[in-house]
Order: C-alpha cells, then structure tokens, then sequence
C-alpha cells in the first residue's frame, strides 16, 4: 500500500495549506477580539496594495535589497578568500581565530552606534552592518570546510604531482565548496535579518523604515504588518534562491541525499 | 599466455629498496612513543607483485606510507630507482586504504585526474581505455556516491593506472570488500597486472589475499613489526588455490606469523 505522503505534488500543497489556515485563524482571532488597532489579514492585504500604487513597496524593496546586495557581496568577496586562507594556513589561523570568534558574537545591532558615527544616515552605515552580520558566518565556514578536507585527497592529490596553485584549484576549493554554500546560505539569512534592523535606525528608505515610520506616522498597524509579511516572503525567496544553488553537481555531492 | 611463471618477469634491478627502516611515532602529551617499524629491509624489483602481510596495527599502513614518500622514517632510508626517495611521486601511484577516490568529480574525471599533460582528446581516450579495463562502461558520468564499494575501488585503480605509474602501492584495497566482490577483484587485479606491466606493492592481512596475488609474500610481525621471513610464491596463473604448492605456501606464512593454519590458534 501506497503511503500516503508519498503523493506528488505534497512538498508544495502542505505548506500552502498550512499558511491558508494561519490567514483563517489569524481573521477570526481579530474579528473575536474586536480590535481595531490590530489589522486583520484583508486589511493588510489592501495595506500592501496601498503601498503598491503610491509606488513605495517596489522602491523600498529595490533600497533594502540594494543594500544586502552591497553588503552581502562585499562578505562574500572578502569572506570566502579569507576564510580558506585561514583554513589551509596555520599560523593565519592561530593569529586570526581568537579576534573573529570575539567579534563574532556582538550583534550587528550593537555597531549600529558606531555605523551612525562613522557613515551617518546613508546606505553606507546598513551596507556596513550587513557586511559585519553576513562575514563571519562565512569566513568561519570557508575556513572549517578547509580544516575538514580529508587528508587522503590530499596525499592522492600530492602523489599525482599537482602543484599548489593545481591543488588548490582542483582539490582544496571542490572539497570546501558545499560547507562554504551553506555558511553562504547562513549568511545571506543573518544579511537579511539585519537590513530591517538596520533601516530601522540609520536610513529613511527600505521594508525596516516602512515599519517604523507607518507607526510613528499615523499607527498604521495595517502598513507595519504588511512590511513584515514582505520581508518575510523575500526572506523566503532568498532562501529558495540558494537552495536552488545547493542542486548544482559541483555542490551536491557535499549535501546528505534525500 | 595465460601460464605466466611469476619468477620469468622478474628482472634483478630493485626499484624499491628498504634499508635498515625505523619508525617510532612520537606519543602524545602523557603517553609513550609507539615503536611501529624496527629494521626492516626488503626490495620490490623490477615489475614484481609483492604482497606484504601483518596483523592489523603491526605497521604496514606506516610501512607503505614510508615508501609512498608520505612519511618520514626515524631511521633508515628507502631508494627508489637507485635514488634516495624525496617524496611523493607520480611514478608510483598510492592507493589508499581509506579509499581516495574525489567525491566531487565524476568517474570518467576522476580516473582522467592524474593525466596532467596533452591534449583533452587523448586524455579521453586513457580514460575510455581504463574505464573499458576495469569494467565501468556506463558509469563514466556517474558520481561515486552513486557507486558500490568494489567499483569505488575499480575506479581508484583506474585512476592509477591512468596516470600510467612504473608502480602501484596499494593499501588493503579490498578490505572493506564482502568475499565474493573481493575474489573478483583481485582475478581483475592480476589480469590488469599482467597486461600493463607493473610493479605492484600490495598490504593485506589477509593470509589468502596474499597467497593468490603474489610473486613473494613478506611478512611482519607483531608490533613493533619486523619482517619475519619472505615466502616465495612461484606458482603459475592462474593460480590454483587448491594445489600442493599454493597450500604450501600458505602454511609457510600462517607458521611464520605464529598460527597454525588449521585450527588458527596461535602458538607464537
Ligand atoms: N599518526 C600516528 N600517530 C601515532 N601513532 C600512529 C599513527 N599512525 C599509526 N599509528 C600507530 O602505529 C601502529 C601501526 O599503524 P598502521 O596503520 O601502520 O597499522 P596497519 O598494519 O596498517 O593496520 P591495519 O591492518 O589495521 O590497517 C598502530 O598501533 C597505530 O596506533
Ligand atoms: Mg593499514
């Protein structure tokens, strides 16, 4: 007998279903408690289309993405080369080790000062922190994917007679690659995380000054809500987005199957 | 010709030659140094199928690591085609105990990994030639993971043999094969072995393993290992595991390795 979450086709009706009853439940819990402060999910839905025709939502969007992207790109960039460094040499590891795993657990949010300080109210300040938030992870996972390697690839590696720019090429950055895909993935996650946070504060553009200034402006709970859903519906993309990558052959083999 | 005589291949020039080898790792904080290797001296000539065989732990991983280059002996030293040896080389291709096959290419490239000169054209055509071999026709796109155990192994050979290696050092290859996989495997080894011309230094703590595949069977002792005699195996292939002589040889080994060969209990 055929069990029956074996069906085709469940992997994206579960899920689904489970967010139409959140909406359902969500409705009746407001129209229950008679708030009229608290949005009920057709409220929020006209909130978001509002937002569409003055043209805010598609801008805010573009800004806060804008900002990941910088931010986001420059830790990749710096993160990855940096971190198989530290993997593959010692003495770099031994030096560097004990200041990232210091820094590494202050919260992007407490920069937030120092940012304002140093870039003032520009994109430069989120740009900062996302690149503070998204670095680490990854640094820390190219590094690891490097200590990790198993010593045979090398010694087959090695005995073939490949030279060091060959190793590194064909052995050392293949084998690291699906630990450094998942700290990416970790990172974008925090990156984005932080950009709400950040434009909170610092900038007065993108989903996280949405928030904040719907309610300074007005209370407008149906507009806050619709700017949380937002980020969460990009959160979700973004790590589509990746999991995407994760299918690659040059990275699944890393991954355990299913 | 398949009535080869082991001893007609042979030539008299020792490609490997060990000399008076020593190996203690140093312990770690609190415990004592591990004596592994206490003079050894053998030699591998000249397209030879040497077997050597120990018990698990005696050394024989550290012994070949030493030859592979891979380590560095306390004392003694290893001469390779007349030279002290420097290092890894890919002349002698190791094959690793672990299995060393690259998880993140594919057959056809992992067996085409060590041709590191020429043209893509005749890279494709060694490879195609070893996959054909070592019988993996249909797998060249496929992932390791995809693959069994034995033709993990297949592929790790093909790989060596691809790089076209004067020696192949093989660390228990086909120990973590079921019986029946592993028969196959060596039947495959020696036929391969007889076409290519190779010399081939093989570990195994397998009595029998040995018996089939060699011209000469070292054997070690318990550790710290020494080697306590060397049988030779002149038997023609394929062999006969049922004859005087592979039985005789066999004997010869479990006596020296202090068991007796029919009941396995050992009297040292
Ligand atoms: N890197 C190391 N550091 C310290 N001791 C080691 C190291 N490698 C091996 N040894 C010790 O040396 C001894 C011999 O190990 P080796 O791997 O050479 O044995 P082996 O004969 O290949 O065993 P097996 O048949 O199980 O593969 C073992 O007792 C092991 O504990
Ligand atoms: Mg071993």
């Amino acid at each position: 007998m055929r069990r029956w979450f074996g069906l085709p086709g469940l992997p994206m009706i579960l899920p689904c279903l489970v967010a139409a009853v959140s909406l359902l439940v969500w409705d009746l819990a407001v129209r229950l408690s008679r708030s009229d402060l608290f949005p009920g999910p057709w409220q929020v839905a006209l909130g978001i289309v509002e937002l569409m025709r003055k043209g805010l939502l598609i801008k805010y969007i573009v800004a806060s993405l804008y900002r990941v992207t910088w931010g986001f790109g420059i830790a990749v960039l710096v993160g990855i080369p940096f971190g198989l460094f530290l993997g593959w040499f010692r003495p770099a590891y031994w030096a560097f080790n004990p200041i990232l795993q210091a820094l590494r657990p202050i919260s992007p949010i407490a920069w937030i000062p120092l940012a304002i300080l140093w870039f003032g109210v520009s994109d430069a300040a989120p740009i900062f922190l996302i690149f503070l938030a998204s670095v680490f992870p990854i640094t820390v996972s190219a590094s690891a994917a490097v200590q990790n390697l198993q010593p045979v690839y090398l010694r087959a590696a090695r005995n073939f007679g490949l030279g060091r720019v060959q190793l590194f090429r064909r052995v050392i950055l293949p084998a690291a690659l699906p630990q450094i895909l998942t700290g990416v993935r970790i990172a974008l996650g925090v990156a984005w995380l932080v950009v709400v946070a950040a434009e909170m504060i610092a900038v007065n553009s993108g989903l996280g000054y949405l928030i904040i200034d719907a309610r300074n402006a007005g209370k407008r709970y149906d507009l806050v809500v619709a700017g949380m859903l937002v980020i969460g519906l990009i959160g979700l993309s973004l790590d589509l987005l990746v999991r995407r990558l994760e299918r690659f052959e040059e990275v699944s083999w890393g991954y355990a199957s299913h | 010709m398949s009535e080869t005589v082991g001893e007609s291949r042979e030539s008299d020039r020792p490609v490997v030659l060990v000399r008076d080898l020593w190996m203690t790792y140093a312990g770690r904080r609190g415990s004592e140094a591990v004596n592994v290797l206490e003079q050894i001296d053998m030699e591998v000539r000249k397209g030879e199928f040497v077997c050597i065989v120990g018990p698990s732990g005696c050394g024989k991983t550290t012994l070949l690591n030493i030859i592979g280059g891979f380590l560095k002996p306390t004392r003694g030293e290893v001469v390779v085609d007349g030279e002290p040896l420097q290092g890894p080389d890919p002349r002698r291709i190791f094959i690793f105990q672990e299995g060393g096959v690259f998880p993140w290419l594919t057959v056809g490239d992992n067996i085409g990994f060590g041709i590191l000169r020429g043209r893509k054209a005749d890279r494709d055509r060694v490879v195609d030639r070893y996959v054909e071999m070592v019988g993996l026709n249909g797998f060249e796109r496929a992932y390791p993971r995809e693959l069994s155990g034995g033709m993990r192994q297949r592929v790790e050979l093909a790989r060596a043999l691809a790089a076209n290696p004067e020696a192949l050092y093989m660390d228990e290859p086909f120990g973590a094969l079921d019986y029946i996989t592993r028969f196959k495997m060596r039947s495959d080894l020696v036929r391969i072995w007889q076409a290519e011309q190779k010399t081939i230094l093989f570990v195994t703590h397998d009595i029998d393993e040995a018996v089939q595949l060699a011209d000469r069977v070292i054997v070690m002792g318990r550790r710290p290992a020494t080697i306590r005699t060397v049988v030779d195996v002149p038997l023609p292939r394929p062999r006969d595991f049922q004859s005087a002589g592979y039985l005789a040889a066999r004997d010869q080994i479990f006596s020296a390795m202090g068991i007796n060969p029919t009941t396995g209990s050992e009297f040292s």
